[in-house]
């Protein structure tokens, strides 16, 4: 079942990464389908976060190219924001401006950005943190600073680096929620690199499984049945629970 | 720095600072700069003279003998300072304020209580190394894992083997660090020692030579002073390194 | 209560070392040195009659002449060694030596070049406390951490958009501690430049009282200068600790 060239938002096309005599990435293609979650999921050293670099054009590859809705990757772009692991917040800026960061780097004024992040803020749900500063929030309130700086600025495409492998177990539950609700809301593509197997059969309407040395994709998953069955209903869903255990099943030898 | 895909080694810059050198001595642009080459060749002339060799030996038996007692004094002091907290509280203040103050103004004291002579300079050089070593051992004692001290306690390791086992290895990485900032502030301090109480070692033979206007003699002389503290800094730096490879594994 | 634990202790510790030094100098363990209460009241003398303010402003003037050129210049030329691995190449290795090295054996050469006046003292001053400012700014902007400099590219900052609004900020507590210890070195210096160029200053009073055996004010004089770099070094700490709160928490590591 191909999906039509129009439907795919980003493609990776023969993508390969040395840092001198280490090859990081080997001739991978991937397909990211648009307004779909595709998850790269691999033991760590597998290249994804470096792939998802790539394609942020934070990275440049070796050989091969990144292209976003038909357009060749050079280097960073409206067209994608990023959702960063460690959250890479101002530490001496509070929130409000935190989250209008990319738009003024982007030389928005200052009352148009300000009101734009003020939505983003409420919409993840920190409405009346706006003057609160980093230090003073917990780890999942960084992280939705994080993802209303990325929502901000509107791009098509939402790149995350393993962004809730810094919060806790229930914070990381949450967040999970509200990612697919965010999935259906927004019309964004979202390519999401995660280390957890659980969290990516749960979130993903496509899984890359990539495989270290060399990397590669291995496999791609794409579960189907327990999509619509609602947030709290698919950990309990045979499919997602066989889907998790095929997985760990092709994993488990490259783990030490 | 890379130039064509070939990595230029640290510090390689010097040579072009050297050439720069020996460009504006030989310009004749100034007086105070006389070309490298002869400041080297001066070097050699000099180096072998008892004027010169008698300056370095007191210069060096000063800086030995007050780092030596910076260490033996303030390592204990600090691990004392670490381990106790009354000492600490007493301390600490003290031990700030002379890590930061302008020691210089201590010189002229140590001149009318000790004399114009060696135990002065000797003394110089401890006060300046003994308080970043006191304040980094307090550090080091102070940073040891509390897991680290529990699993001593519990596999039931006697006081005197807890210390010398554990708490001894565990804060070595700061010690050493603390040792090293020291024996760079004590070359410092055994120089100004030297320039204000100026009969002895460098200071003497800095006060010849500038009034003599010997150039090419004063330049000497701080080249050799600068490429052994230089020397001694990155001597230190490696073994610590060597020593501390587990410091940022804790 | 702990508070007032630590300040007990902080006074029992000063009343100790002000006792045992009031009773050396009874004993007296030297004739050239005085009481602790002959020093205050030699002190209390200086600052009633002003000299100690005039000295003051003696010494202070090459100290905040030089620190202020060896801060632009130091932060100015950390910046662009932090940013380019050219300038890296070429002025880190001079910085580095100077930092280890003992400068203060320059000052012959200062007074042979520039003779005894100001400048000399502001040179003096210039060398003790440039290495460190340079160091310390070229260090903080070449670690401005990774995620921070990819956000701001990811996001499409300019490159004088990411210098001012992520490098500088980010660097700038390590930036200014960096100046904190240049005014700690530029005092050492100040001090220095007074004893040993010419004296003036608080130098001055030390110098002269030593020559007269007013041991008192000696030691009263350099007791104040101690205090006053002590005093305006903690200064400096609290602003410090008051301007960049917060500031290097905020990361992922301590949630």
């Amino acid at each position: 079942m191909r999906t039509p060239a129009s439907e795919i938002a980003v493609t990776a096309r023969r993508i390969s990464k040395n840092y001198g005599a280490v090859e990081a990435l080997r001739n991978l293609s991937l397909d990211f389908p648009r307004g779909q979650l595709t998850s790269l999921l691999g033991p760590s050293g597998c290249g994804k976060t470096t792939l998802l670099k790539i394609i942020a054009g934070l990275l440049e590859p070796t050989s091969g190219e990144v292209e976003v809705n038909g357009k060749a990757v050079t280097g960073p772009g409206p067209d994608r924001a990023f959702v960063f692991q460690d959250f890479a917040l101002l530490p001496w800026a509070n929130v409000l401006r935190n989250v209008a960061f990319g738009l003024e780097l982007r030389g928005i004024a200052r009352s148009e950005r300000e009101a734009i992040a003020e939505g983003y803020i409420r919409n993840v749900g920190l409405a009346g943190f706006e003057a609160s500063y980093p230090h003073e929030l917990s780890g999942g309130m960084r992280q939705r600073v994080g993802l209303a700086r990325a929502l901000s600025v509107d791009a098509q495409v939402l790149l995350m680096d393993e962004p809730f492998s810094a919060v806790d177990e229930q914070t990381r539950r949450k967040f999970q929620e509200d990612l697919l609700s965010l999935v259906q809301r927004e019309a964004k593509t979202f390519i999401f690199v995660t280390h957890s197997i659980e969290e990516a059969v749960y979130v993903s309407d496509q899984i890359a499984i990539l495989l270290p040395r060399p990397s590669r994709v291995s496999e791609i998953i794409r579960p189907g049945g327990f999509r619509n069955k609602g947030a709290d209903q698919i950990r309990r869903d045979p499919e997602y629970l066989d889907i998790v255990d095929e997985i760990w099943a092709s994993l488990r030898r490259y783990v030490e | 720095m890379t130039i064509h895909g070939y990595r230029l080694p640290a510090m390689s810059s010097l040579v072009l600072w050297a050439v720069l050198w020996e460009i504006v001595g030989r310009s004749g642009l100034t007086f105070f700069i006389p070309p490298l080459s002869e400041v080297l060749q001066t070097l050699f002339q000099i180096i072998g003279t008892p004027a010169f060799q008698n300056a370095l030996q007191e210069t060096v038996v000063a800086f030995l003998a007050g780092i030596l007692a910076a260490v033996a004094i303030g390592i204990p002091v600090g691990i004392l300072m670490g381990k106790s907290r009354l000492v600490d509280e007493m301390l600490l203040p003290w031990v700030n304020m002379f890590l930061s103050a302008p020691l210089t103004a201590l010189v002229p004291v140590l001149m009318v209580l000790f004399g114009f002579g060696m135990k002065s300079i000797v003394i110089t050089t401890t006060l300046f190394a003994i308080w970043i070593i006191i304040l980094n051992s307090r550090a080091g004692v102070k940073q040891i894992d509390r897991s680290l001290v529990e699993m001593a306690r519990s596999f039931g390791a006697s006081p005197l083997d807890a210390f010398y086992k554990v708490y001894f290895w565990a804060a070595l990485p700061e010690i050493l660090g603390g040792v090293r900032i020291g024996v760079i502030r004590g070359v410092k301090g055994v120089i100004i020692g030297q320039l204000l109480i100026s009969v002895v070692g460098f200071g003497a033979l800095f006060e010849l030579y500038s009034s003599n206007f010997l150039m090419s003699h004063f330049w000497a002389v701080l080249l050799v002073l600068f490429a052994m503290a230089f020397a001694l800094s990155e001597l230190l730096a490696h073994l610590e390194r060597r020593v501390s490879y587990y410091a940022a594994k804790r | 209560m702990m508070p007032q634990r630590s300040l007990m202790l902080t006074l029992l510790s000063a009343g100790l070392v002000f006792g045992a030094w009031q009773i050396a100098g009874m004993i007296p363990v030297s004739y050239a040195f005085p009481t602790f209460l002959e020093t205050m009241s030699a002190l209390l003398r200086m600052v009633l009659d002003g000299t100690l303010f005039v000295a003051f402003g003696e010494t202070l003037k090459p100290l905040l002449v030089g620190i202020a050129i060896s801060a632009a210049l130091g932060i100015g030329l950390g910046l662009w060694i932090g940013l380019s691995s050219w300038f890296d190449w070429l002025f880190s290795p001079i910085f580095i030596v100077m930092q280890a090295a003992p400068l203060a054996a320059l000052i012959p050469l200062l007074v042979m070049v520039y003779g005894i006046g100001l400048t000399s003292k502001v040179f003096v001053v210039c060398i003790m406390a440039m290495p460190v400012i340079v160091l310390n700014t070229s260090g903080a902007v070449r670690n401005t951490p990774t995620p921070l400099k990819e956000m701001g590219r990811s996001f499409l900052g300019s490159e004088r958009d990411i210098v001012l609004k992520i490098i500088l900020p980010a660097a700038s507590p390590i930036i200014f501690s960096g100046l904190r210890l240049g005014v700690s070195a530029g005092f050492i210096g100040a001090v220095l430049a007074e004893l040993k160029i010419t004296p003036t200053g608080v130098g001055d009073i030390i110098s002269y009282s030593r020559s007269i055996a007013d041991y008192p004010s000696m030691y009263a004089a350099i007791f104040s200068i101690i205090v006053l770099a002590v005093l305006f070094l903690n200064l400096l700490e609290r602003l410090e600790d008051f301007l960049f709160e917060g500031n290097n928490r905020g990361y992922a590591s301590d949630t």
